[in-house]
């Protein structure tokens, strides 16, 4: 008997098939890298070619939640609007509230509950996105966060989703992520990370920095540009000095 | 969704239409009516309301409670008459508030608490209906405390006066009776707002409220100051009050009074009014005498 069908059934060993599979559709989607700095936060953002006849602003991968919350997602678009709407809609409801702005983490937290309610009812599906929530916390600290399919969310030093290389990609986050890091150095590894997974540059590559107070700020193509150029010139530099110290 | 017990939520807004016949179409009697439901009291958090055809209609002209005349004809008069105030000054804010309840020209009881502790930062008066504002200031206390376990950290005062305020919004028009301040200490500061019943949300430096709350501003109005020393606010606050229950029938018996610092509140005095006037005119005499 097949245990995928319905969304609220449990197979045998205990495995919710159709959250499994949801996060496979994040798998698909286009890679998404966050990093925290010491007074930022960096999103890097995979921008998949777009067909020719296409307009690029109608495309948009990084998102305001609010004035001071920044999201990425990595998996299906169409459920990803609607989870930003909803989640637009509940900052706003906050504020009229309790006249303040919601917390990065309220947003996080609410965002991770509504995926949860979708996998705990009949006749709807789980949805099929992975976000990472930037933000500035009320003590001024940088955070980010993430969530996923199954309803979980947690705070992240540096994290990446979708994309098929995530696992690789964690791993290079982890043996170069410091605390602490300024703002460029934060930049330069979310762009090194995403440089794995991309093709061919600033050309497919948003940047978006997120400086206190909630500012965002999507960095020029000009500017992405010089910082490929400069890795790969690194790159390039340390390959050479490995093979001229082999000869 | 449709309880044995007609509960106000969304669906009480259907009564009338199609979709209520046709939901409760299953449980009527052979005439067409509504069985009356068993006993069952409401879901915690849901009102029961009389088993009418309009419960606001109904509400509206059996318990409208304001102060005043408007329950003269009524066989159960509401607990109501009461003078309560308070104060924000440089060091904190005072609430001072009277302790006597009236039915009619029935004083029904001297000892009542009307000051309610939400949590030990934040402070509720009570002025309308007893329970009314009772309940729904405990009702209060419930959601500040799931506020903080869910966010972690304390509620402000403009948030917890909103989801009251917000309370007694949706239940506008079934005639609850209640006029209370909402005050305490949060991160920005000492705060006091007045919510009503009808949903009137105020935020401002000082407030009187009930039957004898025009005597309390005369006096109020006339000696407040932002610089106030602890000391001189919290006589500020137990003259008013002894002004107000010297003249309003409804108000007297004992003045309870709090004082609202950053480390949250604190109970000063319970003195009984009759004693202050003794006081206050030893001084009046000692004052005209010199």
């Amino acid at each position: 008997m097949s245990y995928d069908r319905a969304i609220t059934v449990f197979s045998p060993d205990g495995h919710l098939f159709q959250v499994e599979y949801a996060m496979e559709a994040v798998r698909r989607g286009s890679t998404a890298v966050g990093v925290r700095g010491k007074d930022c936060v960096v999103l890097a953002v995979e921008r998949r070619a777009l067909a020719k006849l296409q307009d690029p602003r109608t495309i948009r991968k990084i998102v305001s939640i609010d004035e001071r919350s920044v999201l990425a997602f990595a998996g299906l678009t169409a459920d990803a609007r609607v989870l930003i709407n909803k989640t637009r809609v509940e900052a706003q409801s906050y504020r009229l509230t309790c006249e303040d702005a919601p917390s990065v983490e309220y947003l996080a937290r609410y965002i991770a509950r509504t995926q949860q309610k979708y996998t705990q009812r009949g006749g709807v599906r789980p949805f099929g996105i992975a976000t990472l929530l930037a933000g500035f916390s009320e003590e001024g600290k940088p955070v980010l966060y993430q969530t996923d399919p199954a309803g979980t969310h947690s705070e992240w030093k540096a994290q990446v989703i979708g994309g098929r290389n995530a696992k690789s990609l964690r791993e290079f986050l982890e043996k170069n992520w410091e605390e602490g890091m300024e703002e460029e150095k934060a930049v330069r590894i979310g762009v090194q990370a995403l440089l794995e997974v991309v093709d061919s540059g600033a050309k497919n590559m948003e940047i978006c920095v997120v400086r206190t107070g909630g500012k965002k700020e999507i960095m020029k193509e000009e500017d992405v540009d010089a910082i490929v150029k400069d890795i790969e010139k690194e790159a390039e530099e340390g390959k050479s000095k490995t093979s001229s110290s082999d000869e | 969704m449709f309880g044995t017990s007609l509960a106000i939520d969304n669906d009480i807004l259907d009564i009338g239409s199609s979709k209520f016949d046709r939901g409760y179409g299953s449980r009527a009697t052979g005439s067409g009516g509504i069985c009356p439901p068993s006993l069952v009291l409401g879901e915690p958090g849901q009102f029961d309301v009389p088993n009418v055809a309009d419960p606001a209609h109904f509400c509206r002209n059996n318990f409208a409670s304001a102060c005043g005349n408007s329950d003269r004809n009524q066989t159960v008069k509401f607990a109501k008459g009461t003078t309560t105030l308070a104060f924000k000054f440089n060091g904190g804010i005072i609430v001072s508030v009277d302790s006597r309840s009236t039915m009619g020209a029935y004083i029904a009881s001297g000892t009542v608490k009307k000051v309610i502790e939400i949590n030990p930062f934040l402070l509720g008066t009570m002025a309308g209906g007893a329970a009314d504002c009772s309940f729904w200031e405990r009702n209060l206390g419930m959601q500040c405390r799931m506020y903080e376990l869910r966010n972690k950290k304390r509620i402000t005062v403009a948030a917890a006066s909103k989801l009251l305020a917000n309370t007694m919004s949706s239940y506008r028009g079934y005639g609850l009776s209640m006029g209370t301040m909402i005050t305490g200490w949060d991160e920005t500061g000492p705060q006091l707002y007045y919510v009503d019943d009808d949903g009137t949300r105020l935020k401002g430096r000082y407030f009187s409220v009930g039957s004898g709350s025009t005597y309390a501003y005369g006096i109020l109005d006339t000696y407040y100051r932002p610089d106030l020393t602890v000391e001189e606010a919290i006589d500020l606050g137990k003259r008013a009050i002894y002004h107000a229950c010297h003249r309003d029938a409804m108000s007297g018996s004992i003045n309870n009074l709090y004082h609202v610092t950053k480390d949250g509140w604190v109970k000063i005095h319970a003195i009984d009014v009759n004693d202050m006037h003794y006081e206050f005119l030893e001084e009046k005499n000692a004052m005209s005498q010199t």
